[in-house]
C-alpha cells in the first residue's frame, strides 16, 4: 500500500512502500521543513506498515548542509529503534566531501552506491558481519 | 642646488638623470650592447642588441621622469619586464645563477656613470655625486626589477608544475568488477589528498565500484595528519556506498601509527594490495582456486 500520497503539497517527499522496504527518493534542493517534515512521516509509516527497511536515494541532492546530515542520521537511528533498517543510497561525490569536510561521517549509516545496491543489501539476511579491520589483543 | 642626498624627493638630481639618459641613450645603448648581458643574448645581431639597451633606457629615463627611481613597481619598468624576464631566461638556461645574472646587471652601470662623468666636466662635485647616486640607485631598482621578474618565472613554473604533478600522481586503477585502487606515491598534502578523494569518488561512481583500496605503499611517511586525510577519503567513499580498504602499510609505518596513537578506528586495513583485493574478492563472493592439478594447465 503506498504511502503519504493523500494530498502532494509543496514541499512534501512521498514515502513508497515497496514489499519490506520503504522506498523516499530526495530530489533537488531540500527546504529544512520538508527534511523535518520526512522524519515524522517516515516515523509514522515504519510503525504503521512494519517494514525491515527503508531506503532513501539522495542521487538527486546537489547539495547537503549539517542539518540534512543530521536528519539523515536521526531517521536512520529511529528507524534502527522501530526495528528498521536505513540504507542512504546514490550519494554524489561531492556531498560526500561535503559532509565529510563537515565533520559529518555519519558512522552508524549504511549507505549503498544505487538503489538497486541498497535493495540488495536490505534483502540479505541480517546485518553482514563488519569487522574493525583486523582488531587484536596485544602480540 | 647642492644637494647631495639621492631620490625622488628633490626633483632635480632625478630629472638631470632622465635629461641625460635621454641625451645620451645611443652612446649608452651602443655601450651596453658590448657587456656580457647583452651581448650573450641578442647574438643575432649587434642592432638587436643596441635596440634593446635603447628599451632599457627609455624605461628608466621614464621612470625618472615620473620620480620613482626607488619604486621597482613604476609604470615605467612594465615595458622592459618581459624583455627582462626573456633576457634573465636565457642567462639562466646558459647555466648562471640568479647571482650571477644580478652581477651582470651591475655591470650595466660603470659605463652609464662614465658617461656622465665625462659630460658634466663642469658641474659642480656635489651635484655630480648627486646625479651620479642617483643613477647609481636608479639602476639598482633596474637589478630588483630584474631580479623580481626572474623569480616570479620561477614562481609560476613551481605552481605549474605542482598542477601537472597533482594529474599525474593519481590514477585510478581497476582492478576487478566492483573494485578500484589509487597507488599513493609520494607525501600526502591536503591538496595532493583532495584531489585523490574527489578522483576516487568519481571513479567509485562512474565503475560502480563496491570496493576501493587505497594503496600506501609509495608514502614514505605517515603521520597524523595523512592518517586524517586518509580517514577523511575513507569517510567520504563509506557515504556514498564503497568500503575502502588500506593496504600497503609498512612494518616500519605501522610502528610508527601506534607510538604516534593514530587510530585508524574503522578503517579496514591490509598488509599488501594483494591481500586488500583477496579481502574484497571474498566479500564479493568471487573465489579464485587454483587450475585441478590434472587439469589441461600442465602434465
Amino acid at each position: 500500500m503506498s504511502e503519504g500520497l493523500s494530498r502532494p503539497a509543496a514541499g512534501h517527499v512521498p514515502v513508497l512502500g515497496l514489499g519490506d522496504v520503504l522506498l523516499v527518493t530526495l530530489q533537488g534542493d531540500l527546504y529544512d521543513s520538508t527534511a523535518h517534515r520526512l522524519q515524522q512521516d517516515l516515523a509514522e509509516a515504519i510503525a504503521r506498515s512494519r517494514v525491515t527497511g527503508v531506503v532513501i536515494d539522495i542521487s538527486g541532492v546537489e547539495i547537503v548542509d549539517s542539518f540534512l546530515g543530521r536528519v539523515l542520521a536521526e531517521i536512520a537511528a529511529q528507524a534502527e529503534l522501530l526495528a528498521a533498517r536505513t540504507v542512504v543510497a546514490g550519494m554524489r561525490p561531492a556531498v560526500a566531501v561535503t559532509l565529510v569536510e563537515l565533520g559529518l561521517t555519519l558512522p552508524g549509516l549504511r549507505t549503498a552506491l544505487t538503489t538497486e545496491a541498497a535493495m540488495e543489501l536490505l534483502a540479505r539476511p541480517v546485518v553482514p558481519p563488519r569487522s574493525g579491520g583486523g582488531r587484536e589483543g596485544g602480540p | 642646488m647642492p644637494e647631495h642626498e639621492a631620490g625622488g624627493s628633490l626633483a632635480t638630481p632625478a630629472h638631470e638623470v632622465r635629461d641625460f639618459l635621454r641625451r645620451r641613450r645611443e652612446q649608452i645603448a651602443q655601450r651596453w650592447a658590448d657587456e656580457p648581458l647583452f651581448r650573450t643574448v641578442f647574438t643575432a645581431s649587434r642592432d638587436e642588441a643596441v635596440e634593446a639597451g635603447k628599451a632599457v633606457v627609455d624605461a628608466l629615463a621614464r621612470v625618472a621622469d615620473a620620480q620613482q627611481v626607488e619604486d621597482p613597481d613604476a609604470a615605467g619598468f612594465s615595458a622592459v619586464r618581459e624583455q627582462l624576464a626573456r633576457m634573465g631566461a636565457a642567462r639562466s638556461r646558459a647555466g648562471l645563477s640568479n647571482t650571477q645574472v644580478s652581477s651582470e646587471l651591475a655591470a650595466l652601470w660603470p659605463p652609464a656613470e662614465n658617461l656622465l662623468v665625462a659630460e658634466s666636466d663642469q658641474a659642480s662635485p656635489e651635484e655630480l655625486r648627486a646625479w651620479s647616486t642617483t643613477l647609481s640607485v636608479l639602476l639598482g631598482t633596474l637589478r630588483l626589477v630584474a631580479m623580481q621578474t626572474a623569480l616570479s618565472e620561477t614562481q609560476s613554473l613551481i605552481d605549474r608544475q605542482r598542477l601537472q604533478l597533482l594529474e599525474v600522481a593519481t590514477p585510478v586503477i581497476k582492478l576487478w568488477d566492483g573494485i578500484v585502487a589509487v597507488p599513493l606515491i609520494g607525501t600526502l598534502d591536503s591538496a595532493r589528498s583532495q584531489v585523490v578523494m574527489e578522483t576516487l569518488l568519481n571513479a567509485v561512481v562512474d565503475q560502480h565500484a563496491r570496493f576501493a583500496i587505497l594503496d600506501i605503499t609509495g608514502v614514505p611517511t605517515v603521520d597524523s595528519l595523512v592518517a586524517q586525510h586518509l580517514m577523511k577519503t575513507v569517510a567520504a567513499a563509506r557515504l556514498m556506498g564503497a568500503e575502502c580498504v588500506v593496504s600497503g602499510i609498512r612494518p616500519a609505518i605501522a610502528q610508527t601509527m601506534v607510538h604516534l596513537g593514530l587510530d585508524l578506528g574503522t578503517v579496514k586495513t591490509r598488509a599488501s594490495l594483494a591481500d586488500a583485493l583477496g579481502h574484497c574478492l571474498h566479500e564479493l563472493g568471487t573465489n579464485i582456486v587454483n587450475a585441478a592439478p590434472d587439469g589441461a594447465g600442465r602434465r
